[in-house]
């Protein structure tokens, strides 16, 4: 009987570490909350994006926080935050109790769009602004959340542009073959591209998903040669865009225009050589892309200029950021915007100064959809780079939209041959 | 002690467990139970199959996430209300089983552990393929869905404590049917195949019937834990992983013991939740589970609850 | 027409050769000592991941350093076995398949910690060959050529070396050969080592056609499951040809059906096989 009675109370006592702690002080800080993907598949945009927002709160702490005026004076900003695991299982648990035990004031989202929406629903029980620095998705900004701000300009208007690239250099160049990798993100890109491309008058040859975890691309590509198109369009992330990006350069493929989502972005791109050679992608931002203080004019433009956030990134993680990175900070930079204009913490108040933001920064223009997709993103877009080669190394230029571009586009791809 | 008391003990302990965020009021506790309420829904149904019948279900997810797509379509497309819509997700896992099982169910070993994991891989291929159930991009709720249950704050406690009425229910009818005929032809079956048969026991039948029991229930939990999440992708209803993590708890506390899948549930889950929020070993838990794991494979196989019916037989009467 | 046809045999029997090396490991393992080695994937990326060092870290092609790997393969092996496998090795095959499968939490743990998941690619430019309009590169003919290399090299090891023989035996009854003298002990150990060492040498090639993470490894172990049921247990044969089906179905039927439905007609002819004809399309009866 004792010996069950022990065992009663071990279980028992199993429970203890899921109480809350007791107790909490005075306002010290911001508190900031949020989950990020340690480990899984999204543990490398993830970390990044980490980065990014950790510099930027380094870099507002080191000047004494945000000041608030409700207060009177500057309070720094905390972060708590845990693993997600990239897994839904516990991202509401951890966001309830970032809320509930930490305290959090304020709250970033996980990486990727589903966990993201898994998250809202706690944002919004608890009436807590949420920035969603690594959701493109837009199907999330029509659910009714009135609490949940896109950094990214969403999936809708990623591939758009290589169209309107198209028309602009070769208006000839009408067959598009439109590929992409069988994920939420892809798929709702390639989507909203294929709809785009139709409209535009293009001619789309081929509209053909591949799994996700392909790494033979041969026959895919074999059928793709078969349509003759002049220009090849989607992907999806980094590892099947890559392999992809390879093997139409081992196959010698002859188009016009090769525009694939996310890869071409990632700086790793470059360790294929010479296949990367005149790939290009959108971005949503990029380290050459010039968006100068001077043409915002002085009011709208907030934060670092594009060479002071890269050269601190630069100082503190050795190497110049990709975008993760930059939405990081500007998740960061837009909240503590919407901070210093409310003048509050308050999260409605906060929430009214989101609305009513439309501000320029190093990382492009942002402005939040208030009507039927509330919070998506509607000020930024997308930039679109291409890899050059100059003086035998291979670089990202940007080539769209012209107002920012660093290089002209190198048209047509099969130059590379 | 006398037999036949597990449920005397773990039926007062989990509404214990079950009482305690709503009496204490905090919602940290409530999202922390939730987890461990699944968790020991999903291992005590898991044991029915893989502990009563010596089955290995390696693949056991796919279950849970059939009852969660099934369940989620239906209230989305319908507006259909949780409780009506998770007995369908439930029985339509149980079903899938029940067909399936007439198949696999006459491979043995690993030739039956191998081929779950290929239905539960061909199911989430499948899954990415139909656009009519949202594909790769998966299925997401409206916010304003939670309108119907008086708001989400309401409606994710009234998730939670469908969960626990699925939870209870689980744990029951895992001990039931554990001490049934039933119950017993599964164990002739799993000390000896042929042997059973020879006996008269229906194995054939057993089996099917044992492995659609054993997919009802996470069938269910699927449902309340894709309500509550709002959202329903292939990737996260058919995870390999976690049906990996299922036979994890359940070899935890004891194979074959219904305390056993109980106290595994909840040992895992603390454990987890322990390593991922500690700051010394979060960025190692993955590795340190790994090690856990190992170690209790080797040097523990009968489990937390076996261990202590090994060293007690007084106690053997309330741990089974 | 034809061109495109042909191509896709060409290319799908090179995959296919490596497909079948990345199984024989798992089908040895599984063969030898009734284990199935959930860790197989796991041993893969490190394979992977040491093409990458070699290439980045010492400048050594891929083709070479392999020999190193596949030896460093045998002994971190062995030393699993040791570890893991050695205590529970007559449990039933729930112990053996956890045992593994915390090998793999470890490997990947460990790895996620210090590479992270970020992908990698080596870029190794060996030219390319062309037939018949068909462009085959270089590194995929020698990725193939090399697998045909180490399932020859298993076939001499297994048929005609003591130690290759003494695995035969202990596979077909441990207790007679422990009786005839054979130290089963060690001649399991080495048959897990000799099934990880394929198993990595599969990953460096793997590396040098495809970039990779540390999570890479679980798409092969999935296919490998898939091709050791196409070609039987046991033998080294079946599965080089249960690689070789695999390759030509994923090649050519991409010609033919929507892409992403590969996987699922994958997985179904494992479920389908394994209920028809649970000893392999090519076993005996």
């Amino acid at each position: 009987m004792k010996k069950f009675g022990a065992l009663l109370v071990g279980l028992a006592f199993l429970l203890v570490g899921l109480m809350p702690s007791a107790g909490f002080s005075a306002k010290k800080g911001i508190v900031i909350g949020f989950t990020m993907s340690q480990t899984g598949k999204f543990n490398s945009e993830s970390k990044e994006q980490f980065q990014g927002l950790k510099l930027w709160a380094e870099q507002v702490n080191a000047k004494g926080g945000i000041y608030v005026k409700a207060i009177g004076k500057r309070l720094p900003v905390v972060f708590k935050y845990y693993d997600d695991e990239s897994s839904k299982d516990r991202v509401q648990q951890l966001y309830v109790r970032l809320i509930n035990s930490d305290k959090a004031d304020f709250l970033i989202s996980p990486y990727s769009s589903g966990l993201t929406a898994s998250a809202a629903i706690i944002a919004e029980q608890y009436g807590k602004v949420m920035m969603a620095a690594g959701a493109a998705s837009d199907s999330i900004f029509n659910k009714g959340y009135t609490h949940v701000f896109q950094i990214y300009t969403p999936a809708s208007r990623y591939l758009t542009d290589a169209m309107d690239i198209l028309s602009k250099v070769d208006p000839k160049a009408k067959k598009i073959a439109i590929v992409y990798e069988n994920s939420k993100f892809a798929k709702a890109v390639c989507t909203s591209a294929k709809e785009y491309a139709e409209e535009k008058g293009f001619n789309v040859v081929l509209f053909e998903a591949y799994d996700s975890g392909t790494t033979d691309f041969t026959s895919f590509i074999s059928k793709i040669k078969a349509t003759n198109p002049d220009a090849i369009i989607g992907g999806g992330h980094f590892a099947d865009g890559e392999t992809f990006a390879k093997q139409l350069f081992e196959q010698r493929v002859k188009v016009k225009l090769v525009s694939l989502l996310v890869a071409p972005a990632v700086p790793e791109f470059a360790e294929l050589g010479k296949a990367a050679l005149y790939v290009t992608g959108p971005s949503q931002w990029e380290p050459l892309a010039r968006f100068r203080k001077e043409a915002a004019g002085s009011k709208g433009w907030y934060g670092p200029s594009s060479q002071e956030f890269i050269k601190a990134y630069k100082k503190a993680y050795g190497y110049v950021p990709g975008y993760h990175g930059a939405g990081g900070y500007v998740a960061g930079l837009v909240l503590q915007k919407a901070i210093e204009d409310a003048g509050s913490i308050k999260a409605d108040l906060v929430k009214r100064a989101l609305e009513r933001m439309a501000i320029t920064t190093f990382y492009g223009r942002i402005k939040f959809d208030t009507g039927k997709y509330y919070g998506r993103q509607i000020g930024h877009s997308m930039v679109y780079l291409q890899w050059q080669e100059k003086g035998g190394k291979m670089v990202k230029e940007v080539v769209w939209p012209l107002e920012a571009k660093s290089a002209d586009l190198v048209y047509p791809f099969s130059k590379k041959y | 002690m006398e037999r036949g008391k597990t449920l005397f003990w773990l039926i007062p302990f989990l509404v214990f467990i079950v009482a305690l965020p709503p009496v204490t009021g905090s919602v940290t506790l409530r999202e922390g139970i939730f987890l461990i309420l699944m968790y020991v829904t999903l291992a005590s149904s898991l044991n029915v199959i893989m502990g009563y019948t010596g089955y290995v279900s390696f693949g056991h997810i796919v279950f849970y996430g059939i009852g969660g797509y099934i369940s989620f379509y239906l209230m989305l497309r319908d507006g259909m209300h949780l409780i009506p819509a998770m007995i369908l997700g439930g029985i339509g896992a149980a079903l899938a089983a029940f067909a399936l099982g007439e198949a696999v169910l006459r491979l043995r070993g690993a030739f039956f552990a191998i081929a779950t994991i290929g239905v539960n891989e061909a199911v989430k291929a499948l899954v990415n393929n139909l656009n009519f159930i949202g594909g790769a991009e998966g299925l997401f709720f409206n916010f304003s869905v939670y309108k119907a249950y008086g708001g989400a704050a309401r409606a994710i406690w009234f998730s939670y404590y469908t969960m626990a009425a699925v939870t209870l229910i689980t744990v029951v009818a895992s001990y039931l049917i554990k001490m049934s005929k039933f119950g017993l032809g599964l164990r002739a079956i799993r000390e000896d195949e042929d042997a059973a048969i020879i006996l008269g026991v229906n194995a054939k039948r057993y089996k099917s019937l044992a492995y659609a029991a054993s997919a009802f229930f996470p069938g269910m939990a699927g449902a309340v834990f894709f309500f509550k999440a709002g959202n329903i992708e292939p990737h996260d209803a058919f995870h390999l992983i976690k049906s990996i993590e299922m036979i994890f708890m359940v070899m935890l506390g004891g194979y074959g013991n219904v305390a056993g899948a109980f106290t595994g549930a909840l040992v895992y889950e603390r454990l987890k939740g322990f390593l991922l929020v500690n700051p010394l070993f979060k960025n190692l838990h993955m590795a340190i589970s790994g090690v856990v794991l190992l170690l209790i494979v080797l040097f523990m196989p009968q489990g937390i609850i076996g261990f202590i019916r090994e060293k007690s037989k007084k106690l053997r009467g309330v741990l089974e | 027409m034809l061109a495109t046809w042909l191509g896709a045999v060409l290319n799908g029997t090179l995959l296919g050769l490596l497909y079948g090396l990345a199984a024989i490991g798992l089908n040895l393992i599984w063969g030898v000592m009734n284990v199935i080695n959930l860790s197989h994937g796991a041993f893969i990326a490190l394979g992977m991941f040491a093409a990458y060092f070699m290439v980045h870290s010492f400048h050594l092609s891929p083709f070479i350093g392999v020999f190193a790997v596949l030896v460093m393969g045998v002994f971190l092996g062995m030393a699993t076995y040791f570890v893991s496998l050695h205590r529970i090795i007559s449990a039933p095959e729930l112990s053996t398949l956890l045992a593994t499968y915390s090998v793999s939490l470890v490997i990947i743990g460990l790895g996620t910690f210090i590479f992270t998941t970020n992908p990698r690619a080596i870029d190794v430019r060996m030219g390319a060959l062309s037939i018949g309009g068909t462009v085959l590169p270089m590194t995929r003919v020698l990725t193939g050529l090399f697998s045909v290399g180490f399932i020859l090299w298993l076939y001499y090891f297994l048929y005609r070396t003591w130690s290759g023989k003494a695995i035969r035996a202990v596979s077909m009854n441990r207790d007679a050969a422990e009786l005839m003298g054979i130290n089963t002990t060690i001649t399991l150990a080495l048959a897990f080592g000799i099934g990880v060492a394929l198993a990595m040498t599969a990953g460096v090639l793997a590396a040098t056609i495809f970039p990779f993470t540390i999570l890479s490894g679980g798409g092969y172990e999935l296919k490998s499951f898939v091709i050791c049921v196409l070609g039987g247990l046991g033998s080294p044969l079946g599965a080089m040809i249960g690689g070789l089906i695999l390759g030509l179905i994923e090649n050519l039927i991409t010609l033919q059906i929507p892409t992403s439905y590969v996987p699922f007609l994958e997985f179904a002819i494992l479920v389908f096989i394994l209920v028809v004809r649970p000893t392999g399309l090519l076993a005996r009866r």
